[in-house]
């Protein structure tokens, strides 16, 4: 059977199973969370590798988690989102053939093969949120331009793989190396499209013994679509530099500063890295650490529950590495909070579990809200922050739920 | 489906030489059609310039723009991302977006 037949058949076997869950005909495809204005109308697709996820766009593939992935600390590879920037993206990889090249201001260029990155290198692993930095970005008001993510362009995996500052320091840096840049096998169709290229302080991954070029995420090889062979990972920051599909790394001897550096992926630089809504920044610098988040995964918005019958909510909570110190839920629109009970401790840098039992006292529509602070203080603000490019969000999570 | 045996067998053995000749190869859907551009004056041009590159869910989920607004997004896929776009067809590419995705 063809790709083409098989994915008739996939697709049409989708359509039954609406019909069937809908008894009726002429029924859309199916779409998800229709109550959310910003993921109504989306189709569920299945991309190779990949499970039932929600279509943002089709080509470059961005798709996204669902929330119900949330309820647990692991977010399972089939379901974690997918995030490219220009096409076309690479469909296929030869072991034989890849290699990881190490070229610039090194004493010795390095071209690695998936058996090198193994076997030649300490192994390493963490375990790391991985969140696009303009997840959230369709509930800014006011809306600005970019992808409009509803909130799963995140996932957190265990990640393994060698550490960047021991092939760094097997390639030999040379005194003036100031940064490294970072490039996949996504390549632009046109020679004119600025290729995805990131870039790091040389202080900054020498420093940090969690930076990885992973090769493996929760036990298996990467997908395809998640940056098989291997991708960079940079526990803490948001993913723009984590490169998938990695190729090439360069030192150079300045701040690199092309496309994806600058002017994209640009926060205000103020505290916040938020400035007044609608507002312009006087001066950007690159985004970097993420701010602190939490969300609810259960029960899903809109669930019917009955009065003094308990029940468990359950979510997520993470930061850019300080690690979550608290989670607190409150049932009365933020006039009394009240803690949440944290999961296991994975590290830092993952997703931590929070759980808490909750009685709904009287009928009616109720809101949860949840927020995080994390082990410096830092926490989520009541108001929304805003700036351009719609990056940072961290406003305080709800659900609306209806008590019967 | 009624193949013949020596059939399902060449299917199943050209299969298996595509698997060997990488080590993971995916095959990627095409364009989902959930965002089709509204019809109007200019869409099949904006549909054939803008699909060179991406897929039109991309200009579909956008906010709604003014012309002004329309204009520097297409501006920029020329200027800065290099898209081949002529000056005519830019001009009526940001008069169909700011007809059927305007903001005023």
């Amino acid at each position: 059977m063809s790709e083409v037949s098989r994915r008739d058949v996939l697709r049409r076997l989708a359509g039954l199973g609406t019909l069937l869950a809908s008894g009726g005909l002429g029924d859309p495809p199916p779409a998800v969370a229709q109550a959310d204005p910003v993921l109504a109308g989306r189709p569920l697709v299945r991309y190779p590798e990949k499970t039932d996820l929600i279509l943002l766009t089709s080509r470059p593939p961005q798709l996204e988690t669902p929330m119900k992935y949330f309820d647990r600390a692991i977010t399972p590879n089939e379901a974690f989102f997918v995030r490219y920037h220009v096409f076309p993206i690479p469909l296929e990889v030869d072991l034989a053939t890849w290699r990881l090249r190490v070229t610039g201001q090194v004493d010795r260029p390095l071209a690695l093969s998936l058996d090198d990155l193994k076997t030649k290198f300490p192994r390493a692993a963490v375990t790391a949120v991985n969140q696009c930095s303009g997840n959230s970005r369709g509930r800014f008001a006011p809306r600005v331009l970019g992808g409009q993510w509803g909130d799963g362009a995140m996932g957190n995996a265990e990640w393994v793989g060698a550490r960047l500052k021991d092939i760094l320091a097997a390639a030999g840096l040379r005194q003036g190396a100031v940064q490294a840049t970072f490039d996949g096998l996504d390549k632009p169709a046109f020679p004119a499209v600025p290729d995805f290229v990131k870039s790091l302080d040389i202080a900054r991954i020498m420093d940090d013994p969690d930076v990885l070029v992973a090769y493996q995420m929760n036990g298996a090889p990467l997908p395809m679509l998640n940056g098989y062979p291997a991708r960079l990972i940079v526990p803490g920051w948001y993913a723009t530099y984590w490169v998938k599909n990695l190729s090439e790394i360069e030192v150079v001897d300045h701040a690199f500063e092309k496309f994806w550096m600058k002017p994209a992926y640009r926060i205000p630089d103020t505290a916040c890295g938020c400035v007044a809504p609608g507002t312009a920044p006087a001066r950007t610098v690159p985004i970097h650490r993420m701010t602190v988040r939490s969300f609810i995964a259960a029960p899903e918005p809109g669930t019917r529950l009955r009065a003094n019958q308990a029940t468990t909510l359950k979510g997520i909570a993470f930061d850019g590495g300080s690690g979550i110190r608290e989670v607190q839920v409150s049932d009365d629109d933020g006039a009394t909070w009240r803690q949440a009970r944290l999961g296991t401790d994975l590290g830092r840098y993952s997703f931590r579990e929070w759980s808490a039992a909750w009685t709904p006292s009287r009928p009616g529509p109720t809101r949860i809200m949840v927020r995080a602070v994390n082990a410096i203080g830092e926490s989520q603000g009541r108001e929304p922050l805003w700036n351009p490019a719609g990056y940072l969000r961290n406003v305080v999570e709800r659900v609306d739920l209806r008590v019967e | 489906m009624r193949h013949s045996p020596a059939l399902a067998l060449f299917l199943v053995l050209i299969a298996a030489t595509v698997a060997t000749a990488a080590d993971k190869t995916i095959t990627m859907p095409a364009d989902d059609t959930y965002a089709a551009l509204r019809p109007g004056p200019g869409a099949e041009t904006a549909r054939q310039q803008c699909v060179a590159c991406h897929s039109t869910d991309y200009i579909v989920m956008q906010p709604r723009g003014t012309a002004k607004q329309w204009e520097s997004v297409v501006t920029k896929m020329v200027k800065v991302f290099g898209a081949p776009v002529s000056e005519q067809d830019a001009k009526t590419i940001v008069e169909y977006l700011a007809t059927q995705y305007g903001s005023q």
